[in-house]
C-alpha cells in the first residue's frame, strides 16, 4: 500500500477519534482569522485555559457518570457550596490552605457517596436524586453565606491556584530567550521526549507479540505531527507567564483519569457496566461498588472545581456554581460521550470543554452579543451530537 | 409453480468488508408456505431486511418484484403499505399496553383526531379470533405467555391486511404445545389468502409445514426444493445448509465422568421478593467431575432461577440451603464470588444479559477475568489481543478480527464469544443456559464439540435446555425440573423424551 493510501485509510477509520480535534482546530482557526490573530495570542490562550479549568474538571467526572448511564445535576451548586465552606474555613476558622483543600475534597467525596447511596442502594433514578441535590446544595450555599454575602479570600496561596503560574528557573527576562518562560519550555520538551519514548516502546511491545503495527513512515509522521503540536502549545504558553497552576491541575486530573479509564481493570469495568449493566454484573463486575466510586469521584472533582473557581474569583459568592452542571454535561456531549452510556473518553470531554470555552472566548473577543453566543453554543452542541450519531457504526 | 407473489432477482448487498448477499434470487409462489433455511450468517435476515425496506432501495443491487410490480421500498412503512409484514424473533410489542392497543399501534382507527376505541376493540376481537386466541383484548401484553404474545403479533399483522407474512424464528422461544399451535395457525392463514415466509432453524418443523424450501449458504442461494415432490428431508437440508454431510448431530460420547462430586446442592429454597412467592422448593442435586448434567423442563419451570440463585444471586432472592463446591460449604454474595470459586454461568439471553454488544470481541472475552491479563490493576492490552485470538482460533469464532464489535457477529458466533468468556475464567463448573438457542446446525455441532472437549479435560457442565433431543444427545445424567422442584433424575440410559415430558408436566 502506498504511503498516501495508508494515511487515507487510517484517517478514515479513525475519523470519530479525530473529529473533535479537527473541530477544535477549525474553531480556533476561524477565531484567529476573525480576531486578526488576537485569539491565538499567548495571553488569550493562557486565559482561555484558566477559564476552562473548572469545566474541564467537572466534564471529566461527568464523563464517567454518563458512561455508567447516570447523570449528576447537583455538581454545580455542590461546588459552589464547598467553595463557600472552604472560604469560611480559611477566613472565619483560620485554617491553612493545605488543610482547607483536603477538607473540601473529602466533603465532596462524602456528598458523592450520598448520591451513590440513593442511586445504587435505594434505586432512585440519578436524575431525580441529583435534582434533589441541586436544590439542597443551592439552599445550603445560600445558608452558608447568609450572614456575610460574598466573602473575599485574602489568602494569596489559595488565589494562586486560579490565577498564578509555576515559577521559572531563571528570573523573568533574564537568561536566554527573554520574555519566554524557560521552565515551561523545559517541561514541554520533557513531555515530547517521554511521548516519543512511550510510543516507541509501545510499538516494540506490539512487535514482540507479532501484531500488526503502523508502517514506519506513518509512525514517524505521527511522532513528528504530535511532537510539533505539543511544541506549538508549549511555545504559545511559554510566551505568557508559562504554565498556570490551573493548567497543571487539569493536566494531572485528565492524565490520571485517562489512565484509569483506558488502562485499568477499574476502567474496563466502568465501560462494561455502561455497555450492559446486567451482563457486567453477571460477569462478576460489582456494579454497586462502581456506582459509589464514580459518584464519589464526581463529588471530589466538584469540590476541586469549586476551589478552582473561587480561587479564580478570589471570593466565594452566593451564586457560585450556577449552571456549571449543564456546562459540564454539554462539554461531555460535545466531546463525544454517548447519552446512552458505555461510550466516551476523558480526552474527548477535555476537548469538548475546550471547544465550549473557545466559543465563549472567541465570540467575546469579536464583541458578539451574549444572546447570540448562547444560540451559537446550542448549535455547536447539536452539531456535535449529530456528527456523533451519523458517524456511529462506521469504521471499526 | 403457480404465479409468484414475490420475486427477488440477483440481490447483492455489501457491508464494509463483507458481501452479505451475493446475487441471491428468491421466488415465492402465491398462497404457499415458503421456508427459508440456512446457517447463521448465511444471509437470511439480511435478505428479509432488504425485502422489508430496512435496507432501503439503492443500498443493494438487484430487483424486488412484489405483486407484479417492481418495488423500491425506502422504509418499513413502504413495505407495510404494499402488504408485507415481518414478525421478528424479538417481539415488537409494548408490554405495558393492552392487546387491542398493541394490535392497532401505529395504525390507529381514528375518527377525526381521536382514536375510536370501540371500533378498535371490535376489530381487535376479530383479529384475535382469526389467530384463535381466546383472551380478553383488554389484557395487558405483559400478562400473556410468550406463545400468546406471538399470536398477538400475528393478529397485529393480519389487522393490516397483509399479503405476505414473514416470520423470523417464531418458535425459538416456544414450548412444544405452543409450537404446534402456531404451526397449525400458519397453515390456516393460507385460507385467508396470506402467503408466509418462515425462517427457522428447527428442521423438523420446516419439514412438517413447508410447501417449498429455499436454502441459503454464505450469502448465496443454494437451491429451492419442492416439498410436494418429496425433495425435502432433514439430511438433504443439512447437506445443503452446511455444504457437507453431518452424519451425527451430536459428537460421539468419549468421556467418562468420575465419581468425584464437584458441586452439590442440598435442601435449596429460594423466595423471590418481587414476585412475592417461592420459586425453588427443596432442590437437591449434584454434579460430578467431567460430567454433563442436563436440566430439562418446561419454560418457566425455574431452571434459570436455580442457576441464578447458585451464581451469586444477582436478583436478590431470599435463599436457604447448602451449596458445596468440592466439598466446601460456600456462600456467594455476588457473581464475583461464584466466579472465584470456579462456577461460571453463561446466560440464556445472550444479547440482553450475556454480552456487551457495543464492545468488541476481545473486551467481551476478557471481561470476567481481567485480573489474568492485568498487573496491579493495569490491563496489558497486547496480552488481551493474544488471549482473544487464541479463543478465536480454538472455538472457530468467525470474525474478521477480535476488534470487531460483537453486535456485528451472527448468533452462533456471539454464543461462542460468550462461551469463550467463561472458558477464560477456567471454571470447574460451567452452567450453560440454553446454549444453542437460535443458532444453526453447524454452530450447534461446534458448541457440542466444545462441550465434549471440556468435560474430557475434567470440567463439569450443567446444561439447561428446552430441546429434548439436545438433552438426550449430550447429557450423562438428566434432572427434570418442574414448578421449582426437582421432579426426577434419570441416568441417560433410562431417559426418553416421553419419560422426561411426563416428569416435567408432573406438578
Amino acid at each position: 500500500m502506498s504511503f498516501i493510501a495508508e494515511l487515507q485509510k487510517i484517517l478514515r477509520q479513525n475519523i470519530r477519534d479525530y473529529g473533535m480535534f479537527i473541530a477544535l482546530f477549525v474553531i480556533m482557526a476561524i477565531f484567529t482569522v476573525t480576531t486578526k490573530g488576537l485569539f491565538i495570542s499567548s495571553r488569550n490562550i493562557s486565559n482561555l485555559l484558566n477559564q476552562t479549568g473548572y469545566i474541564a474538571v467537572l466534564a471529566v467526572g461527568m464523563t464517567l457518570v454518563i458512561i455508567i448511564r447516570h447523570i449528576d445535576l447537583s455538581v454545580g451548586f455542590l461546588s459552589g457550596f464547598l467553595a463557600a465552606i472552604a472560604t469560611i474555613a480559611m477566613v472565619s476558622w483560620h485554617w491553612g490552605v493545605f488543610a482547607v483543600i483536603p477538607l473540601a475534597l473529602a466533603l465532596g467525596v462524602i456528598a458523592g457517596l450520598i448520591t451513590a447511596f440513593l442511586v445504587a442502594q435505594l434505586g432512585i433514578p440519578a436524575f431525580v436524586a441529583t435534582l434533589g441535590g441541586w436544590l439542597a446544595y443551592r439552599g445550603a450555599l445560600l445558608l452558608a453565606l447568609a450572614g456575610t454575602g460574598t466573602i473575599i479570600i485574602p489568602d494569596e496561596t489559595f488565589n494562586a491556584i486560579g490565577n498564578g503560574y509555576i515559577p521559572d528557573i531563571f528570573p523573568p527576562d533574564t537568561g536566554p530567550l527573554p520574555g519566554v518562560h524557560k521552565l515551561t519550555l523545559f517541561l514541554g520538551l520533557v513531555t515530547i521526549v517521554l511521548y516519543i519514548i512511550g510510543e516507541i516502546n509501545g510499538r516494540r511491545q506490539k512487535q514482540a507479540y507479532n501484531f500488526e503495527v503502523l508502517t514506519s513512515n506513518i509512525f514517524i509522521l505521527q511522532l513528528v505531527f504530535v511532537s510539533a503540536l505539543l511544541a506549538a502549545i508549549t511555545w504559545v504558553l511559554a510566551g505568557y507567564n508559562g504554565l498556570s497552576w490551573t493548567v497543571v491541575i487539569v493536566l494531572v486530573v485528565v492524565g490520571v483519569y485517562h489512565f484509569i479509564t483506558t488502562q485499568t481493570v477499574l476502567g474496563r469495568h466502568i465501560y462494561a457496566m455502561g455497555g450492559n449493566p446486567e451482563a457486567a454484573q453477571l460477569s462478576g463486575v460489582n456494579v454497586k461498588r462502581l456506582t459509589y466510586i464514580v459518584f464519589g469521584s464526581m463529588g471530589m472533582l466538584s469540590a476541586l472545581a469549586g476551589i478552582l473557581f473561587a480561587s479564580r474569583l478570589r471570593s466565594a459568592t452566593p451564586t457560585g456554581g450556577t449552571l456549571f452542571e449543564l456546562d459540564a454535561i454539554a462539554a461531555a456531549f460535545i466531546g463525544g460521550v454517548s447519552p446512552a452510556g458505555g461510550i466516551g473518553t476523558v480526552m474527548g470531554s477535555l476537548i469538548g470543554a475546550l471547544v465550549y470555552m473557545s466559543l465563549t472566548s472567541g465570540m467575546n473577543l469579536m464583541g458578539i452579543d451574549i444572546s447570540l453566543q448562547y444560540v451559537v453554543r446550542g448549535l455547536v452542541l447539536a452539531a456535535a451530537v449529530i456528527f456523533d450519531v451519523t458517524t456511529r457504526g462506521r469504521g471499526k | 409453480m403457480s404465479t409468484p407473489i414475490l420475486e427477488m432477482k440477483n440481490i447483492t448487498k455489501e457491508f464494509p468488508g463483507v458481501k452479505a448477499l451475493n446475487n441471491v434470487s428468491f421466488r415465492v409462489a402465491e398462497g404457499e408456505i415458503h421456508c427459508l433455511v440456512g446457517e447463521n450468517g448465511a444471509g437470511k435476515s439480511t435478505l428479509m431486511k432488504v425485502l422489508s425496506g430496512v435496507y432501503p432501495h439503492g443500498t443493494y443491487a438487484g430487483d424486488i418484484i412484489f405483486g407484479g410490480q417492481v418495488q423500491k421500498f425506502t422504509s418499513i412503512r413502504d413495505s407495510e403499505k404494499a402488504g408485507i409484514a415481518i414478525i421478528y424473533q424479538e417481539l415488537a410489542l409494548v408490554p405495558q399496553m393492552m392487546i387491542y392497543e398493541n394490535i392497532f399501534l401505529g395504525n390507529e382507527i381514528r375518527k377525526g383526531l381521536v382514536v375510536n376505541w370501540n371500533e378498535t376493540i371490535k376489530r381487535a376481537t376479530e383479529a384475535l379470533k382469526k389467530v384463535r386466541l381466546d383472551v380478553n383484548p383488554a389484557v395487558k401484553v405483559k400478562d400473556l405467555g410468550v406463545g400468546k404474545q406471538q399470536l398477538v403479533e400475528i393478529a397485529k399483522a393480519l389487522s393490516r391486511e397483509v399479503k405476505l407474512l414473514i416470520l423470523d424464528e417464531p418458535t425459538a422461544a416456544l414450548n412444544e404445545d405452543d409450537c404446534d399451535n402456531l404451526l397449525e395457525l400458519i397453515r390456516g392463514l393460507k385460507e385467508h389468502g396470506v402467503t408466509c415466509i418462515l425462517i427457522s432453524h428447527k428442521l423438523r418443523e420446516v419439514i412438517k409445514i413447508a410447501d417449498s424450501v429455499t436454502v441459503l449458504r454464505d450469502g448465496k442461494t443454494i437451491c429451492t426444493l419442492d416439498a410436494h415432490k418429496g425433495e425435502v428431508s432433514e439430511n438433504v437440508l443439512i447437506k445443503h445448509m452446511v455444504g457437507r454431510e453431518i452424519d451425527n448431530i451430536y459428537p460421539p460420547r468419549q468421556h467418562k465422568p468420575s465419581e468425584e462430586v464437584v458441586l452439590e446442592v442440598k435442601n435449596w429454597n429460594a423466595y423471590d421478593p418481587t414476585l412475592g412467592r417461592a420459586i425453588l422448593t427443596d432442590v437437591n442435586f449434584n454434579v460430578k467431575k467431567g460430567e454433563i448434567v442436563g436440566f430439562a423442563g418446561l419454560m418457566g419451570s425455574g431452571r434459570t432461577e436455580l442457576a441464578l440463585s447458585l451464581f451469586g444471586n444477582p436478583k436478590g432472592y431470599r435463599i436457604d440451603g447448602e451449596l458445596l463446591v468440592k466439598g466446601n460449604g460456600l456462600h456467594f454474595a455476588h457473581p464475583h464470588n461464584a466466579i472465584e470459586a470456579g462456577v461460571a454461568y453463561a446466560t440464556e439471553d445472550r444479547k440482553a444479559a450475556g454480552l456487551i454488544l457495543i464492545q468488541d470481541v476481545k473486551q467481551n472475552i476478557t471481561l470476567a477475568n481481567l485480573q489474568e491479563i492485568a498487573e496491579r490493576g493495569v490491563v496489558n492490552n497486547n496480552a488481551e489481543v493474544k488471549v482473544a485470538n487464541e479463543y478465536k482460533t480454538s472455538l472457530n469464532i468467525k470474525t474478521p478480527s477480535v476488534e470487531q464489535k460483537v453486535s456485528n457477529l451472527s448468533g452462533g458466533n456471539q454464543q461462542k464469544v460468550s462461551v469463550a468468556k467463561w472458558l477464560f475464567v477456567k471454571p470447574d463448573v460451567l452452567i450453560l443456559d440454553e446454549p444453542t438457542r437460535g443458532i444453526d446446525v453447524g454452530a450447534k455441532f461446534e458448541i457440542y464439540t466444545i462441550m465434549t472437549r471440556l468435560v474430557q479435560q475434567g470440567m463439569s457442565i450443567i446444561m439447561i435446555s428446552s430441546e429434548l433431543p439436545e438433552v438426550l444427545g449430550m447429557s450423562d445424567r438428566v434432572y427434570i425440573v418442574s414448578s421449582g422442584k426437582i421432579a426426577g433424575e434419570l441416568p441417560i440410559e433410562e431417559a426418553t423424551q416421553e419419560k422426561i415430558m411426563q416428569l416435567a408436566t408432573n406438578y
